[in-house]
């Protein structure tokens, strides 16, 4: 176990000093009555330059600051408090602990309630009486502090080797037996005094200080013992030489007799040993009173030296560094004093002001984010950050504002929250001061703001961005809701996601599906702005936004299929929870006509309006939806172009008949059988689609689905449906693409298997109208356009073998059977299952209203099992198959 | 009944588990957050979950049960958020001594009955002492790092009023919990050092920090040495850490403090970190698992549960415990004086 009778005290970090520790150096700088610049500081209320003394302080080698305020002209207490407050703000100061320096009580109390380490209160004494030593003692104790005791008591200062004894005997007894106050946490200031005035009874003042320290340290156990070093050489002010050399010596000697800490202005020390010898001799012939004329002979030899006092400097080769390195080094520190020249500097570099927010700024910012976010940084550092942040910014905002005629549009108006339920705010604020910072109007709601409010506020004030923010978890649902919201009333704008308990995971699989524009993860303030800017910026806009949506997507699958193996229920428990489907016999249509039809020739002309474009430019990488696409800032031209190329070959396919569409399609009765699998008739002959179920945990009331779970099970009596299809518009495909690699035309060739394709999904959307329109006839009044279609508003579903639905290729063999789709229209399956020719579409129909898409997701080893049981196969044929479905 | 300072010197006491983790089972709604007597209030209500020691006294009864059955020898009452500085929220400030004091003489009333069942194990109330959703030392503006939402004695007056009621409500020890500004602490702990002189009584008091992130400090920026530093000045029983983190995160900030102070030392983490839906899904034995470390290695003197856990949690810790002796206890005056 640690030594715990050491003087601990802290700041943000520990300070424990043990007789080993070295000695401690109080800084004295932020005192006003020892400081005339830091008073004038203080005076004129330039708290930033104060604390400037400050840091130089702690940069310096001050382990503990001292923070005294007492000057009759100004409020001790306020400025106490003020400053202080600042400090605890600074967290490269705030690491070192705190003396609090005041002859008042009252500026003393103020400072103890605003510092929330352990500090040390300088100081109190007997002077006043008993009573009031133990009244303060008390409260220091339970402030939690340690303690400055002065040797003076009610007759007066103790300025000779007894008296300092005596008061601190008698204080130190007090303490320890009467307040119960840790003797550790006792520190005695035994009174520095000059030495050679040239005074009689001055003569021992330096020995006396150091014999009494060696007593008290001996005596009195566990405490420590203080002083005010500079003031020993007082009478030799004006000669830096002489008096650095006295204060080491002396330093020397009262370290040896066991003071250990001590208010020393480190540019006012030489180094012991390099005192030259001559010097040093006469000044401890003075401190040690070891010669009645040593203080005439130091007198004497004093105006021999002409020294070169030695100036201690704080570090600043790092101003010396390439801009980018200065600006980064000033936000992750925090440093506000250089960053105007230096964002000067690089605003003269650069060709736009606003540059140097995106480049320099921002590139600082990210180094402070990604140090934040591996725990090399902590909060308080970061919002010092954006203080200097804000300050370049401050400086470049009227610089921006001139460029504004130019290319610069107002940057945004971004709405933030912290959502209902939750209280807290301190990452937002954050977030709305950087931004606003980037020139950026913010409209802070504050927190527990309910959706409607949201919502409301985001039309009323026409805002570009919404920003939501939540601590706790409950907040995640809320989110959640508010992004329903915002589709269900048709916003646009995207939506920002922060906080600590917010993720990328959570907001990818959660929150992102339910908005249909973009929501993105901010997980610092840092990164805020080059999101908030991607966002807005024209140029960046609609390439940003579809990569993110693309990105969370993909995000998403991953997420779910890495998901860890408790995730998942066994295939019994995942039965247990299938979709029950209320069965009511309104829903359920018999079709107008059974069996099998088959298309021989369809008119290619019927199928343009069905043509869905969008997957066309993605074939071609090129990402946006139809039509927007083609005006789209990046890559609208070349869509454009595309688009006309493909409508002249479309023609021309249209007028020389050169591809060919054939569809087959059945309709039959079927019922669910052992919840997984779909029995099929069609007069005599009984087939069964193997469908595969969901196995993924899921929330409460979340059914896992199958696809069986559409169809009416046997033992409801009720007899159902199914359908299933196979379209091909890939007849001559590969003969003109091939005509077309032959001319070296590479492009057509593409476009024609890319129009070929469309020509095939166009088809299936055709058909799978004409089929719940006319010959299954469920949906007889449906009038839906092709973008409704796009969007698959329509009843019932067609999953096609391969898909999400139903991933597993094996059941395409099912439906080749079940329809001859090979004899009857000359579709094929290669080995692999892959259908030929390529423009070629198979899939099932559902007509139950609650048919709806959905992803299988992973499944378990035990169901891969029990579907090759029921298939039939081998265990490995099943594992082959299903592979990419099985949980790792 | 035996005095828990000696107890600690004989076994590990087992805290409780998560309150609110147990209430979300209820799915409590609006309504039943307001029950008859709050049905007119003007604010929301839900999410409160201190007045449910008003509006549903038996399921918060019930909670602390189960957590006794599963072998807890310390409950925490259900007055997390008890000050007028968190109620405010809600306009409940003017009932903040009625809810500590049912609260904890509705854990009380639980408490007696288990321990008249069996002497041998004595079951304690701790009363919960909450940061509020205010900090003393850190600026809500960015903008004016000098401002302060907060100030020590509006924290010390309302902690003070707490601290009174818990104590009348039958609270037998007082714990300062999920510390993330040390000043606020510090509020608490004066507060609570003025009522012992004002009632001349002693009162064994907890302190638990809470380390937010992977920087390893406190919200307020202090590293786990130096939160210990900054409340060891009054005679305290334990001092340790919960919530934030999880069992296994919480290992090298608890190493410090065992290792650094002469108080008995407590932890009770969440049940692991949550997961990206924000919940917590260690399981029992899981987490288990993980406090063996701190058992095998003797970093502790009690330990419970925060976010996430349940009875089952606690039950697999307590069974746990059973079998280890507690972190050796020195005592600073004893050592010396």
């Amino acid at each position: 176990m640690a030594d715990t009778r050491a003087l601990k005290l802290s700041g943000l970090e520990p300070l424990v000093i043990t007789p080993e520790s070295n000695f401690i150096n109080v800084g004295e700088r932020t005192n006003v009555a020892g400081s005339k610049r830091f008073l004038r500081l203080i005076k004129e209320e330039k708290f930033d330059e104060a604390l400037d003394v400050a840091r130089d302080q702690v940069e310096g080698g001050a382990q503990i600051i001292d923070v005294n305020m007492d000057d009759g002209l100004i409020d001790g207490k306020e400025a106490m408090v003020r400053f202080l407050n600042l400090i605890v703000s600074e967290p490269d100061i705030a690491r070192v602990p705190i003396m609090i320096d005041s002859s008042k009580w009252e500026i003393i109390e103020a400072g103890l309630q605003v510092v929330q380490g352990k500090c040390v209160v300088n100081s109190i004494s007997l002077k006043e009486g008993k009573e009031e030593f133990v009244h303060h003692a008390k409260l220091i104790k339970r402030y939690g502090a340690a303690v400055i005791v002065m040797a003076f008591d009610e007759v007066g200062q103790a300025d000779t080797l007894e008296r300092r004894k005596e008061i601190a005997k008698r204080s130190y007894d007090i303490l320890v037996n009467e307040v119960k106050f840790a003797p550790e946490d006792i520190i005695f200031d035994l009174n520095i005094f000059p030495v050679a005035t040239g005074m009689e009874e001055h003569r021992r003042n330096a020995l006396d200080f150091i014999e009494a320290t060696r007593w008290v340290k001996k005596n009195l156990p566990h405490c420590s013992v203080s002083g005010g070093v500079s003031n020993v050489s007082f009478s030799f002010r004006g000669n830096d030489p002489v008096r650095e050399a006295i204060n080491s010596a002396f330093l020397y000697h009262a370290i040896k007799a066991g003071m250990n800490m001590g208010i020393v202005n480190p540019t006012m020390l030489e180094v012991y040993d390099d005192i030259p010898k001559d010097l040093l001799e006469h000044v401890e012939d003075v401190l040690l009173d070891r010669r009645d004329d040593a203080t005439e002979r130091l007198l004497e030899f004093a105006e021999t030296v002409v020294g070169t006092a030695k100036e201690s400097k704080v570090d600043l080769s790092w101003r010396q560094e390439p801009l980018q390195d200065r600006i980064t080094r000033a936000l992750v520190k925090g440093i506000d004093q250089y960053i105007v020249e230096d964002v000067e500097e690089a605003r003269q570099q650069a060709t736009k002001p606003l540059e140097v927010i995106e480049g320099n700024l921002m590139t600082g910012m990210n180094v402070v984010g990604d140090l934040f976010g591996s725990g090399k940084m902590f909060l308080p550092q970061v919002v010092k950050s954006a203080r200097v942040m804000k300050k370049a910014v401050a400086y470049l905002t009227p610089f921006i504002e001139a460029s504004k005629d130019e290319n610069a549009k107002p940057a945004g108006k971004i709405l933030m929250a912290t959502v209902k339920g939750d209280v807290h705010d301190i990452g937002k604020n954050i977030v709305s001061v950087v931004l606003a910072c980037n020139n950026y109007k913010i409209v802070d709601l504050g927190v527990m703001v309910p959706p409607e409010k949201i919502i409301n506020k985001a039309k009323e004030e026409q805002v570009d961005i919404i920003g939501l923010s939540g601590l706790i978890t409950p907040s995640l649902d809320e989110m959640v809701f508010l992004a329903k919201e915002m589709e269900r009333q048709n916003f646009n704008v995207p939506l920002l996601i922060g906080g600590a308990t917010t993720s990328k995971a959570h907001t990818a699989v959660k929150i992102d599906p339910m908005y249909s524009h973009s929501v993105v993860h901010v997980n610092d303030a840092s990164r805020a702005v080059t999101v908030v800017g991607d966002l807005l910026q024209d140029s960046t806009s609609d390439g940003y936004k579809k990569a993110i949506k693309l990105d969370y997507e993909s995000f998403r699958d991953k997420f779910l299929s890495r998901s860890r193996q408790k995730e998942y229920l066994t295939l019994e428990e995942a039965r247990q929870n299938k979709l029950r489907i209320e069965w009511n016999p309104p829903d359920i249509k018999v079709p107008e006509q059974l069996g099998i039809q088959i298309m021989e020739d369809v008119d290619l002309k019927l199928l343009v309006d069905f043509i869905d474009w969008t997957p066309f430019f993605r074939s071609w990488d090129l990402h946006g939806k139809y039509p927007a696409i083609l005006k789209d800032e990046v890559v609208g031209n070349q869509a454009t172009e595309l688009f006309k190329d493909a409508q002249e070959l479309l023609q021309k396919v249209l007028d020389e008949k050169l591809l060919k569409a054939k569809a087959i399609f059945g309709l039959f009765p079927a019922n669910q059988i052992d919840d997984d699998d779909i029995e099929v008739t069609d007069g005599a002959k009984r087939y069964i689609f193997r469908t595969l179920r969901q196995q993924l945990k899921k929330r409460d009331g979340v059914p896992n689905i199958a696809l069986a779970d559409f169809i009416a099970p046997k033992e409801t009596g009720i007899q159902d449906h199914i359908g299933c299809f196979c379209v091909s518009a890939g007849f001559g495909t590969q003969e003109l693409a091939t005509a077309f690699e032959k001319k070296h035309d590479d492009y057509n060739s593409i476009m024609i298997k890319a129009l070929a394709d469309r020509f095939a999904e166009a088809l299936a959307e055709y058909l799978h109208k004409e089929v719940r329109t006319k010959f299954w006839g469920y949906a007889s009044a449906e009038t839906l356009d092709n973008n409704a279609l796009i969007d698959e508003k329509y009843q019932g579903i067609r999953p096609a073998p391969g898909y999400p639905a139903c991933p597993d290729h094996l059941e395409k063999l099912t439906i080749w059977e079940v329809l001859g789709v090979e004899e009857k229209i000359g579709v094929k399956l290669t080995d692999s299952l892959a259908m030929w020719p390529a423009a070629s579409v198979s899939g099932y129909y559902f007509a139950h209203p609650q048919a709806k898409y959905f992803g299988l997701g992973k499944i378990e080893q035990d169901q891969v099992k029990d579907f090759a049981e029921r298939k039939n196969i081998k265990l490995e044929e099943a594992q082959k198959w299903l592979a990419p479905n099985i949980v790792d | 009944m035996e005095k828990i300072e000696d107890i600690l010197k004989k076994r590990i006491l087992v805290l409780d588990g998560a309150m609110g983790t147990m209430l979300q089972r209820y799915k409590f709604k609006e309504a039943d957050f307001r029950g008859e007597r709050f049905k007119d209030w003007p604010t929301d209500l839900q999410g409160n979950n201190d007045l449910l020691s008003l509006t549903q006294p038996q399921a918060i009864a019930d909670v602390h049960r189960a957590y006794l059955e599963a072998g807890a020898d310390i409950l925490e009452t259900n007055t997390f958020s008890g000050t007028t500085i968190a109620m405010a929220d809600y306009g409940m400030e003017e009932l903040v001594y009625e809810l500590n004091y049912e609260s904890a003489r509705i854990a009380k009333q639980v408490a007696e009955e288990f321990t008249k069942k069996d002497p041998s194990k004595p079951r304690f109330v701790a009363g919960s002492i909450g940061p509020t959703n205010k900090t003393a030392s850190m600026s809500p503006d960015v903008n004016d790092p000098g401002f302060r939402a907060v100030s020590f004695d509006e924290l010390r007056k309302a902690y003070k009023q707490q601290v009174e009621a818990l104590l009348d409500g039958g609270a037998d020890i007082l714990l300062v919990e999920t510390i993330f500004d040390t000043l606020n602490a510090k509020a608490a702990l004066f507060a609570i050092e003025e009522v012992k002189d004002e009632r001349n009584i002693e009162v064994p008091v907890m302190v638990s920090g809470t380390i937010t992130d992977a920087s390893g400090r406190t919200l307020s920026g202090q590293t786990a040495e130096a939160f210990l530093i900054s409340i060891s000045h009054i005679p305290i029983l334990s001092v340790g850490f919960n919530c934030a983190l999880g069992a296994k995160q919480l290992v090298p900030h608890l190493e410090v403090i065992s290792a650094k102070s002469g108080f008995a030392t407590s932890a009770h983490p969440n049940a692991g970190l949550p997961n990206a839906f924000g919940e917590y899904d260690e399981t029992p034995e899981q987490m288990a698992a993980q406090i063996k470390e701190y058992v095998e290695k003797g970093l502790v003197n009690i330990v419970g549960g925060c976010c996430g856990t349940t009875p089952e949690h606690i039950r697999a810790i307590a069974d746990l415990v059973k079998e280890y002796t507690p972190r050796k206890l020195e005592t600073t005056y004893e050592k010396t004086i």
